[in-house]
């Protein structure tokens, strides 16, 4: 059966941390770094668990600093 | 996995391009970036790259122009839809928007807001409300709930001081010359999608010349409300919905 | 179309005159004694003609912000009021100026403060020449004193305007606002296009197009040092406005022991206050300051080596007076004459003034 697995890519700069991708995902992928921080000192969200990831994109739509881009593909 | 993934064939979400590069000086969480997405989205889409002059306001988005990639207009507190106004009848075939705050449409703009609307000013109007003055550092808006704490209410609006919420968008959807008022949110993914068509129908309608449109887009503060994005949202939910219920309250 | 001679009000003229210069767009609000500007267009209609955009606004504070709007389109866009409605609207032109707009502005003044009189008065001189708004500004001022300058002054005002990308206003009063004279009109003028105001205007909101970065018309800049720079820059194209711009007219003032300096209908009463002074052997001629900013301190600094007093004659309690003064910079007596409250003064009175004022 054909499954969609996504993908997602955080320019790392432009994130403040907010928060609001990693609640928007509904298949717990995203997390704060707990330590790394970025030129601003912000905690910036990463894939913490990537093989979860649907390619649903809800954390690019709620993102308010336009951050996140979003990659889904269908694996056979 | 995710490295065969990670290819532009398979690109379905990223920055729109209309949006450049600076970073945004809005708080971390602001509902302001969401809604400079959308519209620089749907200008693209509806191929309006070159036919927009768009208006900005004083408050937070006193700097919309510095990321959307369109001729802007910066107005003064309140006074964005005269602006538009003239903009839209000297260059009627422009997409002309106003982007605004509730301080600015529904304080000092007041005037200018229901005018421009009564005389069906082929413009749209982004409103965002967050019940509160972000940029000054958290004082009362017209919007500010009851019992709702500021810089400028401590404990919380007094309506037999301050007077009542303003709920200005129902007043607008009484003119006649108005074709178009929703009110929305971008808390959630389903929230944005739903913001966005009612966005672009404002900007079709203002193509059109059906009049005006007001997009309300109830919002966040978080540094205002002093909560953090999280629960600035869940608050927004549970108080500010209540009172500004979402919808369209005029959809000809 | 050639040259048409009329009679009308100068009110009716700075309306015609507009249409017939290409003005793009005219915003304003009712008010005593400059509303035949609009009414005149709203008849004209030059929506149907020209294309010319006229709309009542609800208030000066919404026509001047409209006018902002149009001039970052680069658009020849103007509004009149009289002085109560002016005041409102010097927050927005501070902000044309912050945002180096141009623009034309028509003040036709009544007397003041407050909701005054609707007689004529010149007591605006401060608010327009001094900067009625916030920050550091300067306004090209034209000072009509006929009904043929009310014409002359809009495309001069216009002109000037988009040359060093700033407001120009008439400063016109009651009197030359509703005094009829017979007027010619210059031949009109197309409308500029698109194309030609977006060569003109390089800077103009009139959508991006891909050959350009975006355009952002504002007055805005928290970077200090960027600010001072901008403010330095405003400051350099004042100076070149009072180097190049300065206009005044002269009359009999070689042979005078004394000169008038009056502006607008004030001028015209000193015109023949001087003749009747002249009939009874005092020497007087005119200055008549044109431009009131940049003001004429040149010519009032050369006779100042050799006149025996300047009588600056104005229908308010002494404002360019001041700038009289600091033209002579000491070198002989200035004194003012002025009525208030709306009463234009007579001829026989001011040579009344004059000789009680100098002993002569």
């Amino acid at each position: 059966m054909a499954k969609v697995k996504g993908a997602v890519v955080v320019n790392v700069e432009r994130c403040k941390g907010c928060n609001l991708c990693v609640i928007a995902c509904p298949s717990d992928v995203l997390e704060l770094q707990p330590r790394e921080v970025n030129d601003k000192g912000y905690h910036y969200a990463y894939m913490k668990n990537p093989e979860e990831c649907i390619g649903c994109a809800n954390c690019g739509y709620v993102c308010p600093d336009a951050c996140i881009t979003v990659y889904r593909k269908k694996i056979d | 996995m995710s490295n065969n993934i990670i290819d532009p064939a398979n690109m379905i979400y990223t920055k729109p391009e209309l949006m450049n590069d600076n970073q945004m000086h809005y708080c971390p969480g602001c509902s302001h970036g969401v809604v400079h997405k959308l519209i620089a989205e749907i200008i693209d889409e509806m191929g309006l790259r070159e036919k927009t002059i768009a208006v900005a306001p004083v408050g937070c988005a006193v700097f919309a122009y510095n990321y959307i990639d369109v001729d802007w207009v910066e107005a003064a507190h309140g006074r964005a839809p005269a602006v538009a106004t003239a903009v839209k009848r000297l260059n009627p075939d422009k997409l002309v928007f106003t982007y605004q705050g509730d301080g600015d449409l529904a304080a000092i703009g007041t005037a200018e807001t229901i005018h421009a609307a009564n005389r069906g000013e082929n413009i749209a109007t982004i409103f965002i409300n967050n019940g509160i003055y972000g940029m000054t550092g958290g004082q009362m808006a017209p919007t500010t709930l009851e019992h709702m704490k500021t810089a400028t209410c401590p404990n919380g609006r007094d309506i037999h001081l301050n007077g009542y919420p303003l709920k200005i968008t129902d007043l607008l959807a009484q003119l006649p010359g108005v074709c178009l008022v929703t009110r929305q949110s971008v808390h959630t993914a389903a929230a944005v999608k739903k913001t966005k068509k009612m966005i672009r129908k404002a900007f079709e309608n203002a193509m059109e010349g059906k009049g005006e449109s007001i997009v309300e887009v109830v919002s966040t503060c978080n540094s205002g409300w002093k909560l953090s994005p999280a629960a600035s949202n869940d608050w927004m939910v549970e108080n500010m919905f209540p009172a500004y219920p979402l919808g369209d309250l005029k959809n000809i | 179309m050639s040259e048409e001679i009329f009679l009308m009000k100068g009110n009716e003229a700075i309306a015609h005159a507009a249409i017939r210069y290409g003005a793009d767009g005219y915003f304003g609000y009712p008010i005593t004694p400059q509303s035949e500007v609009m009414e005149t267009l709203m008849d004209e209609a030059p929506w149907e003609t020209t294309g010319m955009v006229v709309l009542q606004a609800e208030s000066e504070t919404s026509s001047i912000n409209m006018v902002y709007g149009g001039a970052a389109c680069g658009k020849a866009v103007m509004t009149s009021s009289s002085s109560p409605g002016m005041s409102l609207m010097q927050e927005g032109v501070s902000y044309l100026v912050g945002a180096e707009l141009p623009c034309l502005l028509v003040n036709v003044m009544r007397g003041g403060p407050g909701l005054g009189t609707i007689q004529p008065s010149q007591a605006d001189y401060f608010q327009t020449v001094k900067g009625g708004g916030h920050g550091d500004y300067k306004l090209i001022t034209l000072a009509p004193s006929s009904v043929q300058e009310m014409v002359d002054f809009v495309s001069l005002g216009f002109d000037l305007a988009f040359k060093y990308r700033t407001p120009a206003i008439i400063l016109s009063d009651g009197v030359i606002g509703q005094m009829m004279e017979k007027v010619v009109f210059p031949p009109s003028r197309p409308r500029r296009t698109e194309e030609e105001i977006r060569k003109q205007c390089p800077w103009a909101t009139l959508g991006r197009t891909p050959d350009r970065k975006a355009n952002v018309i504002t007055s805005l800049e928290l970077d200090s040092s960027i600010m001072e720079e901008n403010n330095n820059r405003f400051q350099a194209k004042f100076k070149k406005i009072e180097e190049n711009e300065t206009l005044f007219e002269e009359v009999n003032c070689e042979d005078a022991d004394y000169i008038f300096v009056a502006f607008g209908s004030a001028a015209r009463i000193c015109q023949k206050a001087a003749e009747l002074a002249r009939k009874e052997g005092i020497k007087v001629g005119l200055i008549r300051p044109i431009t009131l900013w940049p003001f004429p301190s040149a010519v009032i600094a050369k006779y100042a080596e050799k006149v025996k007093g300047f009588l600056s004659v104005e229908m308010n309690a002494g404002q360019m007076v001041e700038d009289v003064r600091l033209a002579v910079n000491g070198k002989t007596k200035v004194d003012h004459y002025g009525r208030l409250g709306g009463i234009v003064p007579t001829p026989n009175e001011v040579v009344v003034a004059l000789k009680d004022k100098f002993g002569c």
